[in-house]
């Protein structure tokens, strides 16, 4: 049992906290959320210089990292910074699938992503589809050598700024079946897609995308017709555990405002943090926050196990991240007071994102329900 | 033990239903409804449709052109207003200050500031907290100072609702310094327009602007605007705590938000199944909605009670408590409903004339910001804790 990381990844993770530390304002953060593209060019770039999107890569896919520790130390920082860069979109959701499925031409497209040259973003929910992951109405049938898509996709992160979308369809079965899935690679200004891009309230973009005729040759086709769901799941597994430990970051950089809120205030001629009935709930915030890292470290540890052993762990992770997210971001906001209701004091961007992240590939209801589904397959 | 009301509170409740019928434009409710942005004019014209039916004072005496409603009418109209999603009553004037006007002011501030109340001369704001004082609402430290026949006031005021819209604010500001904090502080109404005034928006977290700071340098007021006397002001304040006991809990509008909550599950779905039918949302629908039914109970036997008025201070504790909590408890349900369009915040879709292209379903637009503003309900007007203190302190003796 060894539960310190290994000293290159330590060196990393110091490496992204101290460029966040000194360079990755919230102010500028929130500027950039309020232009259209969403976040900052600039700092994207510099993340690619630093090495932080290659760390999200396998050594054969061109990256210097891709395990899932280099997942959760990576993100707990860009959660502690509040950072609004496409990570989640263009490298573990896109840039996952074109590893998972990718043919050696489409893997190219991953050198890219690491340069921080191309944007991505993975058209996959529906305005019908809430967190089911198999739920895909769109559809992809064959037109000539390729295939022409059809359908609608419902808040695609990153949708509005991407190169390339990678858009799932249904070549056969019902509605939420997992057999039948494609992935098609589609250049973002192909004809018939339609972009509606918009801010997200916790200073994210996303994108309503319509797919009206779009046709795309077959070497858009990304892994085996009808077969994609497997890859599907594990990215979105991925997804949730970059989440999850971004959910870290964030619940502890609002934990720490707060303390120190606590002892500073006064109130009735004291720091308000004397009164027991608020250090009693800073207390269970500070343990929480113990459990929920604890539910990411054995999310991280069995991913590579068995498909159940790694859904279970990452359901787990995101469910006690979803809980204890909402937890703090209401425990925080509610013992600063009014302070917190501001757009100008930073805990409440925290909180708005903790909460948010709740709404990211499964809230807690789903996830409690797919661990006991999950339960019996293991059973 | 009945639980039915009267047949005279249920004529009444016909009577308050024909009127929302007949007078509740479904524009102006379709806008309560999916918590878009209220105009001035909606909140000023609600009230003039109220006022002209005698129905806008409900608690307030005849003489003063009040309804003179009992609780329990108070109440049911509450209920039935929410559920017809009409817009709130602003409470700064009609609610907050007129009960001191009418206990403690004289009879020549009576005559000219309840008939502008009624008839919407007058916006009125509040201001007490300060940046320093909010918990602690006696530590304030805004000073006025006699000067000849005006008083000379400096400092400032913070979280004033609606401030960009006032004609008036009636303040708390520290006159004297001697004794305990709460000996020297003076109740006084300021006009708004008056040199040295400032007001500057405070931007929530969601992004929306209904609270202010408000600046006071040397602002002139003439000493005929001191309610009752000099340095008493606190127990003019606290009289406001004791008086009110009317729609603390917010039931009707809770009522309201539930009533939402469920509309949206029907609509959203889970593999062609209603979410309403899911059992982990169903089961969190249900045990709010059983809460709600009990506060909707104890509301109106704290209301139906002779003798509430000796205890009104730790009664109006329990259900701001009770009230807000399960206010959250609604928006927590509705933003679990609405799914991933929580996300998308497209905040000029809330204000009239929006033309762009919808994102999600119009009931989700309004969800995940009203969950981040209502945070601030166990905040204001004395925090929960502050309320468990005092339920602590009167009740347990503690």
């Amino acid at each position: 049992m060894n539960f310190t990381h290994t000293e290159e990844r330590q060196l990393f993770k110091d490496s992204v906290a101290r460029f966040i530390a000194d360079t990755y304002t919230l102010d500028a953060r929130n500027k950039a959320a309020e232009t259209d593209l969403g976040f900052s060019a600039e700092k994207w770039a510099q993340f690619a210089e630093l090495g932080a999107i290659g760390a999200l890569f396998s050594e054969e896919d061109g990256g210097f990292g891709g395990a899932p520790f280099d997942v959760t130390v990576l993100f707990e920082e860009l959660g502690r910074g509040l950072v609004n860069e496409p990570f989640l979109a263009t490298a573990i959701l896109a840039g996952g699938l074109i590893a998972e499925l990718g043919n050696a031409e489409q893997k190219a497209i991953i050198e890219e992503v690491i340069a921080g040259t191309k944007q991505l973003a993975f058209a996959h929910g529906e305005p019908k589809s809430r967190y089911d992951a198999s739920h895909v109405e769109t559809t992809a049938k064959k037109s000539g050598d390729g295939y022409a898509l059809n359908g609608a996709k419902a808040v695609v992160l990153n949708g509005g700024a991407a190169d390339t979308l990678i858009v799932s369809a249904r070549s056969s079965g019902a509605a939420w079946d997992e057999d039948g899935l494609s992935l098609f690679l589609v250049p973002a200004d192909a004809a018939g897609v339609a972009r509606h891009s918009y801010p997200s309230i916790d200073g994210l973009h996303a994108a309503e995308i319509r797919l009206d005729n779009v046709t795309v040759g077959a070497d858009a086709l990304l892994g085996a017709e009808g077969k994609a769901w497997p890859a599907i799941e594990k990215v979105i597994a991925r997804a949730n555990l970059a989440l999850a430990s971004e959910a870290i970051g964030a619940m502890e950089v609002a934990r720490d405002m707060t303390i120190e809120y606590l002892k500073t205030r006064k109130q009735f001629g004291v720091v308000i943090g004397k009164f027991q009935a608020l250090q009693h709930r800073m207390a269970t915030v500070l343990l929480e926050i113990e459990q929920a890292r604890s539910s990411v470290i054995n999310a991280a540890g069995r991913f590579d196990g068995s498909r159940v052993e790694r859904e279970m762990a990452v359901s787990a992770a995101k469910t006690l991240a979803g809980k204890i997210g909402r937890l703090v971001a209401e425990e925080a906001i509610q013992m600063h007071g009014g302070i917190a209701m501001t757009w100008e004091y930073a805990v409440g961007h925290f909180a708005k994102r903790l909460v948010m992240i709740d709404h990211m590939f499964g809230d807690v209801d789903y996830h409690v329900a797919r661990y006991v589904a999950l339960s019996k397959e293991a059973a | 033990m009945d639980l039915n009301f009267s047949p005279e509170d249920l004529a009444f409740q016909a009577e308050v239903r024909a009127f929302l019928k007949a007078e509740l434009s479904p524009a102006l409710a379709d806008k309560v409804r999916h918590n878009k942005t209220l105009t001035k004019d909606d909140m000023v014209g609600w009230h003039a449709t109220l006022n002209k039916r005698g129905w806008l004072a409900q608690d307030w005496p005849k003489q003063y052109g009040g309804a003179d409603w009992t609780p329990v009418q108070q109440q049911i109209f509450d209920d039935e207003a929410s559920m017809a999603n009409a817009p709130r009553i602003i409470p700064f004037g009609l609610k907050m200050l007129a009960p001191v006007l009418m206990k403690f002011g004289s009879e020549a501030q009576k005559a000219h500031y309840l008939p502008r109340i009624l008839d919407g001369t007058d916006w009125w704001c509040q201001g007490y907290s300060e940046p320093g004082a909010g918990s602690d609402l006696a530590s304030l430290k805004t000073r006025a100072v006699r000067d000849g026949d005006h008083y000379v006031i400096n400092g400032q005021k913070t979280w004033t609702t609606l401030a960009q819209y006032a004609d008036m604010i009636f303040c708390l500001v520290r006159t004297g310094t001697e004794g305990k904090p709460q000996e020297g502080i003076s109740f006084i109404l300021v006009d708004m327009k008056s040199p040295g005034i400032t007001v500057r928006p405070i931007i929530l977290l969601e992004g929306t602007h209904e609270v202010n700071e408000v600046f006071f340098d040397n602002v002139r007021v003439p000493a005929e605007n001191l309610i009752g006397e000099e340095n008493k002001g606190w127990t003019y304040a606290k009289y406001l705590l004791t008086h009110e006991r009317t729609n603390i809990a917010g039931v009707g509008a809770s009522k309201a938000a539930l009533a939402e909550v469920k509309r949206i599950a029907k609509a959203e779905t889970v593999r062609g199944v209603p979410l309403a039918d899911d059992p982990y949302f169903a089961a969190r629908v249900a045990q709010v909605e059983m809460e709600l039914d009990a506060l909707s109970t104890t509301n109106l036997r704290v209301l139906s009670s002779p003798d509430a008025a000796a205890s009104a201070g730790s009664i109006s504790s329990m259900l701001k408590i009770k009230g807000t909590e399960i206010r959250q408890a609604i928006n927590d349900l509705a933003r679990r409903a609405i799914g991933p369009y929580a996300m998308p915040f497209v905040s000029e879709a809330l204000e009239d004339g929006y033309n762009g292209e919808p994102v999600g379903p119009e009931y989700a637009l309004g969800v995940a910001p009203d969950y981040f503003n209502n945070r601030k309900i166990t905040i204001f007007g004395g925090s929960n804790e502050i309320q468990r203190g005092i339920i602590s302190k009167m009740v347990m003796g503690l």
